[in-house]
């Protein structure tokens, strides 16, 4: 534990942020609590992790002011891209940082700063879960992870100290079912695309994530073999395309979604009972009393990583706050909150601490719970003896297929998705 | 030297208008139409002259797909408002006698405007659904076995939600016109042995043409800008040209955005061009 130094004894940052700083094995930036206190840092992301909780627990351990504006995807890139004074940090997905860091928009962090990292996953780092584990096609995060040097536009290949994204909040994606309209079990992808579920299936209409959820369908029916699910060509894309848009002009989807709130209703609803989605809207599903299943599929996951970046334009004390913030981050509070919502954390260790032994076994281990899981904000999920659908933190991120990406034909692909849509 | 003071003067007095107009309306617009032959990669987009936007525009059949389906949109929306909307105003107008009742009934057409446009559609959503309240409904009548899908995430939705929408924007510049007919016209009409259809179509409605000519630009326009209302109510399935700028923008495509905005606008002039030249609203206004 590092002593409080002489002086800094009135910073609030040692006496709430004490895990944090501590922890860290640096020297604590030198803040002083009365200008912490007018430090308003501004965070603009996507809705599953700017979380009012976590403004407000930023307030009482670090003191200063966090800001958050929830967005979609396609509004987040675009404000990454194209205000770049609007925003302190981006808390951005991986795909988005390949499309936004050429921008020259975000600066690099500085690895040495950051306390938690040797122990963040390897996921981030080398690309693999474990030492003999695959890396996913797409756009993994390790690849756009890191950059050679401070002001480099392009992505180193191996780790370096220059990181751009700090991950936080990362899962495997697959397809949401309501077991009780299909009763049977559904272990592929292909089934989305099922004459049986004509006019009740959905996929989602944010075109770099829906192309990803097409592939994998594609390839399940063996219709298609990609030889990079995450960069196609053109002939993959407008086969892709091709057999999806037969199934729509058959009537097989019910509607297309793009927000949060959208899939909840159509599966809450039963308008929808077979479609891509994310693992909260599950959770939103299932604590209404609807039973809700986040199907783990043969063919493994789709899978996605965010983290923050730093705006180019942060820099003084509140660059030095936006380090105490990630290190923060990383310490565990907010990974506990989010592992308790069924994400994980990119430090599951020290995630760990801020969870019950019954909230670690079933969220992390894959274990049956022994008591009720409750939600972050006190909803039941699952009573004693439920497993967590496709188990274990291994047993999913070890299954994941292929990562959200952009591809170098995305422009192309872009325009064929607008004539899907219009079709 | 008078003259001349006053021609400063008039000059004075015309410029706040015309600087706003210039300011928030023609500079857009110019703005617009420049960006429309910019250039764009992934994540930016840089100056330039090119007709690439244009150029791709106009050589995907999408393009002609998306533009049918929104003038198609305009025009069913149009017809069925010009439908209720006379309805309506003439009940206002000419059933209702006293001054009183013609207001109070007036403003409960306004009622539903006292929420959000983005509410009044959404609310449909529940009671068109598959397990809605329409279904549930015609199921309990017997008058279907199975619940009808097209009710909801269709053409029928998004139309029956314009309709909805934009029918008061019939209602009050027909029922405003028809106020202003003499009636005296309709007696004399009537004196001369016309009966109620002969003088509806020969008295009332040429001298009600002014208020619908407003009523439609309204609506035309309206519809053909619209893109929440077709993503909301076709379940994203169906797409306009709104919607093809909004997923333009979404995806940083600001150039071809531009372009496409700049061809629907001349695609709305050119219709209320047309429209202007059957009847001469200038003597409402």
């Amino acid at each position: 534990m590092a002593k409080p130094k002489v002086g800094y004894s009135r910073r609030s940052l040692l006496k709430a942020g004490g895990a944090a700083v501590a922890a860290s094995a640096l020297p604590a930036p030198m803040l002083w609590a009365q200008e912490t206190k007018d430090i308003v840092l501004r965070q603009f992301g996507t809705g599953v992790s700017n979380l009012n909780d976590v403004a407000n627990k930023v307030k009482e351990d670090l003191g200063f002011t966090l800001e958050m504006t929830a967005l979609d995807s396609d509004s987040v890139t675009q404000r990454a891209a194209t205000q770049p004074d609007s925003f302190d940090i981006a808390d951005i997905e991986y795909w988005i940082c390949k499309k936004v860091w050429p921008t020259g928009n975000l600066q690099a962090m500085d690895v040495s700063r950051i306390a938690n990292y040797d122990k963040i996953v390897g996921i981030f780092k080398s690309g693999k879960l474990n030492e003999d584990s695959e890396i996913a096609q797409g756009t993994a995060p390790h690849t756009v992870g890191f950059i050679p040097e401070p002001g480099a536009t392009t992505f180193a290949d191996e780790q370096t100290n220059w990181m751009t994204l700090i991950p936080t909040i990362y899962n495997a994606d697959t397809l949401g079912i309501r077991p009780d309209l299909i009763n049977r079990p559904i272990e592929s992808w292909a089934e989305l695309l099922n004459p049986e579920f004509q006019g009740k299936a959905s996929i989602l209409d944010i075109s770099s994530i829906g192309i990803m959820d097409m592939a994998m369908v594609c390839e399940a029916m063996g219709e298609i073999q990609y030889g990079d699910k995450g960069n196609m060509t053109r002939e993959e894309i407008d086969a892709t395309m091709a057999i999806f848009t037969e199934a729509k002009q058959n009537g097989q989807f019910r509607a297309f979604w793009k927000t949060f709130d959208e899939s909840v209703n159509l599966m809450a609803s039963g308008e929808v009972v077979i479609q891509s989605m994310w693992s909260p809207a599950i959770t939103a599903v299932k604590s209404r009393g609807i039973p809700c299943v986040y199907q783990p599929l043969k063919e493994g996951y789709r899978s996605w990583g965010g983290g923050i970046g730093l705006s180019q334009s942060l820099s003084g004390m509140e660059l030095d706050a936006a380090y105490d913030y990630i290190n923060w981050y990383l310490s565990g509070w907010v990974g506990g909150y989010l592992m308790r919502q069924g994400y994980y954390s990119a430090v599951p260790e020290t995630s760990k601490e801020f969870m019950s032994e019954n909230e670690w076994g079933y969220w992390f281990e894959g274990k049956e719970a022994t008591g009720e899981i409750t939600s972050p904000t006190g909803d039941v999920l699952a009573q004693a003896g439920e497993v967590r659908d496709g188990g274990s933190f291994e047993e999913r991120m070890g299954a994941v297929a292929c990562w959200n990406a952009v591809m170098d034909e995305n422009q192309y692909m872009v325009r064929k998705w607008n004539e899907f849509i219009a079709a | 030297m008078r003259l001349k003071n006053r021609h400063v003067l008039g000059w004075l007095e015309a410029a706040p208008l015309a600087l706003v107009l210039l300011a928030f309306l023609i500079a857009p617009i110019v703005m617009i139409v420049i960006v429309s032959f910019w250039g764009a990669t992934e994540f930016s987009i840089y100056p330039a002259f090119q007709f690439d936007n244009y150029e791709f525009l106009f050589g995907s059949p999408v393009t002609y797909r998306v533009f049918w389906a929104t003038l198609k949109y305009a025009f069913i929306t149009w017809a069925l408002t010009l439908v209720i909307g006379f309805t309506a105003a003439y009940f206002l107008a000419f059933h209702v006698r006293s001054l009183g009742m013609q207001v109070a009934l007036f403003l409960v057409c306004t009622i539903p405007f006292w929420t959000s446009n983005i509410i009044r559609m959404i609310s449909w959503i529940p009671f068109l659904g598959r397990n809605g309240i329409a279904n549930q409904t015609l199921i309990s009548w017997g008058v279907i076995d199975e619940p009808l899908e097209w009710l909801l995430y269709s053409d029928f939705s998004v139309l029956l939600a314009f309709v909805h929408l934009y029918t008061l924007f019939m209602v009050v510049p027909i029922f405003n016109t028809m106020m202003r007919i003499d009636k005296a016209l309709l007696e004399a009409a009537r004196d001369n042995g016309a009966s109620g259809f002969q003088t509806l179509v020969h008295v009332i409605l040429p001298l009600t043409k002014p208020g619908i000519m407003i009523g439609t630009i309204f609506v035309v326009t309206l519809v053909m800008g619209d893109f929440i209302t077709v993503r909301f109510m076709s379940g994203s399935q169906s797409a306009n040209v709104g919607r093809l700028i909004s997923n333009d923008i979404a995806l940083l495509q600001y150039p071809s955005a531009a372009a496409t905005a700049v061809v629907l606008l001349a695609t709305v002039m050119i219709v209320i061009a047309i429209l202007l030249r059957f009847v001469n609203i200038r003597k409402e206004l």
